[in-house]
């Protein structure tokens, strides 16, 4: 309440400042930053280090959820009222950039000793750049990888979790009717209906190919995408994965009674699964890189993440430049995972002892030397959130694979009409 | 006529118009000018590309309408909508009718504290009573399916299944909802002159007798006007899925609002989202119209 009450005495003295005389030499630059969820609330302590080295600048931070963040942003580029920095979901990246609202960071970087690219994971770099012009620093990576109960899978005769979908379908079964027979209810590998990342992750792995003409169309009824959904209906079919939402109202509970035994997820599970799991399975759970399609392990997964952006409406760029060079310096990455857990993706941050002897984040170090880029284009959100809708339509049987891909593909096909008829303006002189 | 009374007229006029100045040009501001640009927006196909670039901006015609028409989904949250209205409704007004009667009666006591209690729902925020009831939903935990297995009904997943989410919803609402019309109808039930009961008692009236010769015709202006606000209100169902289920499960609780704000805002399709706006339009005012319709044949 203090924080916001000082907050907004700030931006109206930083309002006050500019009306009477402008930018004056001993008054500080205000910078607006926007941090999206626990972010928001995290990166405060990161910030009175940076004010210290940088007496010039003061720094609002701004919590938005992330349930909320994404219309918000928009709004506020629409009533031109955008931060001057920001956390953004780096899927959301292509989208902003058509909008114009980000400002190209190419020319910071090049002057820049402390943003070094090539010490960046590939994969996640790449979600940064559109059309060859850099739009974010990634802060931190969000890959998702499996989180598995050891010892149930030793039951089953495994240590690990396989290494390809095919020997999983297999453990899984194993599984089943080994809680069959002793009378137990147990889904082997939760993929939750409502979440579009274990589809997405099987396409990548089939051979992306999501859209098609120049990405104006949908593709999902391809050949690849129909491999990976069809994978992914098996799971429904035969029960290894509830297909309903409401059986599982506490993944952590579920999978500290056996209930569930295997769960894809992000690196912010690995404190949660510390805080939420029981105590006695504490040394129960371990992470693991996703099975492959093909046969090198790991399979891909996705370079998702949150990267930090300047608005081109900021009147202060240089400073937002300061404070995203601070945030992504190997320090700050390393001060963050330490706060949040949230995962570096600038490999020498890895070297820390703080990241080399903790093994939760192993899987993840592994799993990020194999990532699938999505997709740029703005619509990808909506097209996601809308392929939730047919995987549970595929999980309850609603839709067979073929009538559900079928459908999805139309839909697709309208979200894409606009970018469609762009893209054909520009072909022609 | 006289020039004098002309002129005098015309001043008086004046006056009326410079006294009406202030609301009118807010109402012109704040309203009839964003339902002209809304009007406008949704023949368009304004969209992400066009807050980008103007230039990108497309006159289509009725396009967005075709399209709404042809959109599975839109006729999927239209059902549901009517779903909505057309069981909450008559069950939110009953509610509250019978709470209205029962907190009336000369037998209740205490009765500020009921009218409190039941009007509490009301002026409590929405999100924070929704956290609530979706503990009491919860298919192996919640309350309600607790109450319910002492009658032999086995656990219902009240937000996942797609055939109970919706009078799930409606449940939350109408008992967020029915002591604002509890209220009008205590009000209504308070106008109608106690001499009217007294000289039927005369007559020999029983209790029954006398609820449907006198209180109801006493209070059907209070109903009209109750039904006709719940129905508008209702058609524009939004909060109570937007915070619960998010429109889920399979587009079960998805009302034409959520829709349209899931266009406009999260999408930023604001052209078609403006085109759903007006579709709604159409259908309130076609369900007044029929309503008023109906409310004359009475009184008449």
């Amino acid at each position: 309440m203090m924080l916001c009450i000082r907050g907004t005495t700030l931006v109206l003295a930083a309002a006050l400042l500019q009306l009477s005389c402008g930018s004056s030499q001993n008054e500080p630059t205000v910078i607006r930053f926007w941090g999206l969820g626990n972010e928001g609330e995290m990166v405060r302590p990161l910030i009175p280090e940076f004010e210290r080295a940088n007496p010039g600048i003061r720094v609002i931070v701004q919590q938005l959820p992330w349930t909320a963040a994404h219309e918000k942003l928009l709004t506020a580029f629409a009533g031109e009222s955008t931060p001057d920095v920001s956390q953004l979901g780096n899927t959301w990246l292509a989208e902003f950039s058509v909008l114009n609202a980000l400002e190209p960071l190419d020319r910071f970087v090049r002057q820049s000793r402390i943003v070094q690219l090539d010490d960046y994971f590939d994969g996640v770099l790449k979600m940064n750049r559109i059309d060859s012009s850099l739009f974010g620093i990634p802060w931190y990576v969000d890959t998702r990888v499996i989180y598995y109960r050891r010892d149930l899978l030793q039951k089953a005769g495994y240590t690990e979790p396989p290494a390809t979908w095919q020997e999983m379908l297999r453990l899984c079964e194993i599984m089943q009717r080994k809680a069959r027979e002793e009378g137990r209810k147990q889904y082997p590998f939760f993929l939750p209906t409502n979440e579009w990342i274990p589809a997405i992750v099987l396409g990548a792995q089939s051979g992306g190919d999501f859209l098609r003409d120049d990405n104006t169309r949908g593709n999902f009824s391809g050949p690849k995408f129909r491999k990976a959904f069809s994978l992914l209906a098996s799971f429904y079919e035969k029960e290894y994965s509830p297909s309903g939402q409401q059986l599982i109202t506490n993944m952590y509970n579920s999978f500290s009674d056996g209930l569930i035994t295997m769960y894809i997820s992000g690196p912010w599970n690995i404190g949660e699964f510390g805080r939420r799991i029981a105590p006695k399975l504490q040394n129960e759970w371990m992470t693991a890189p996703v099975p492959s399609m093909d046969t090198a392990y790991p399979g891909a997964s996705l370079p998702l993440g949150t990267s930090l952006v300047v608005f081109r409406q900021s009147r202060h760029k240089e400073a937002a430049w300061k404070l995203i060079e601070f945030l992504a310096s190997r320090e700050q990455s390393i001060a963050l995972y330490r706060i949040t857990g949230n995962l570096p993706p600038r490999k020498s941050a890895w070297e820390d002892s703080s990241l080399a002897h903790n093994p939760y984040v192993r899987a993840f170090y592994r799993q990020m030397q194999r990532l699938e880029p999505l997709p740029q284009v703005p619509e990808w959100e909506q097209i996601v959130i809308k392929l939730q809708l047919y995987v549970e339509y595929i999980a309850t049987g609603t839709l067979t694979v073929e009538e559900a891909l079928g459908r999805f593909d139309r839909e697709v096909d309208q979200m894409l009409a606009k970018r469609r008829w762009l893209v054909e303006r520009r072909k022609q002189p | 006529m006289t020039r004098r009374s002309l002129t005098s007229r015309t001043n008086r006029n004046a006056a009326a118009w410079l006294f009406l100045a202030p609301a009118l040009t807010a109402l012109a501001l704040f309203f009839a000018l964003p339902v002209a640009f809304a009007l406008a927006l949704s023949f368009t196909d304004f969209d992400i590309y066009a807050l980008g670039n103007w230039h990108f901006i497309q006159f289509v015609g009725l396009a967005n309408y075709a399209r709404i028409l042809e959109t599975p989904l839109f006729w999927t949250a239209l059902r549901n909508t009517f779903y909505f209205v057309l069981a909450g409704g008559p069950l939110s007004v009953g509610v509250s009718l019978g709470t209205a009667l029962m907190i009336n009666s000369r037998l209740a006591r205490f009765k500020p504290l009921f009218r409190t209690v039941y009007f509490l729902p009301v002026v409590t925020s929405l999100v924070a009573v929704a956290i609530v009831w979706r503990y009491l939903f919860h298919p192996a935990h919640g309350l309600l399916n607790y109450v319910l297995s002492w009658v032999g009904i086995s656990p219902i997943d009240w937000l996942g299944n797609p055939d109970v989410a919706m009078p799930a919803i409606i449940l939350l609402a109408v008992w967020k909802n029915f002591g604002y019309n509890m209220l009008i109808f205590i009000a209504g039930l308070q106008n109608i002159p106690d001499e009217l009961y007294e000289a039927s008692e005369i007559d020999g009236a029983g209790a029954w007798r006398q609820f449907t010769s006198i209180t109801i015709p006493m209070l059907a202006p209070t109903t009209i006007f109750v039904v006709m606000i719940t129905i508008i209100g209702y058609f524009q169902l939004f909060a109570e899925p937007y915070v619960m289920t998010q429109g889920g499960p399979l587009n079960s609780t998805m009302s034409i609002v959520l829709l349209m704000y899931e266009q406009g805002f999260r999408w930023w399709s604001m052209g078609y989202a403006a085109a759903i706006a007006f579709v709604l339009f159409a259908i309130i005012l076609v369900f007044t119209l029929l309503q008023s319709a109906i409310q004359r044949r009475i009184q008449g």
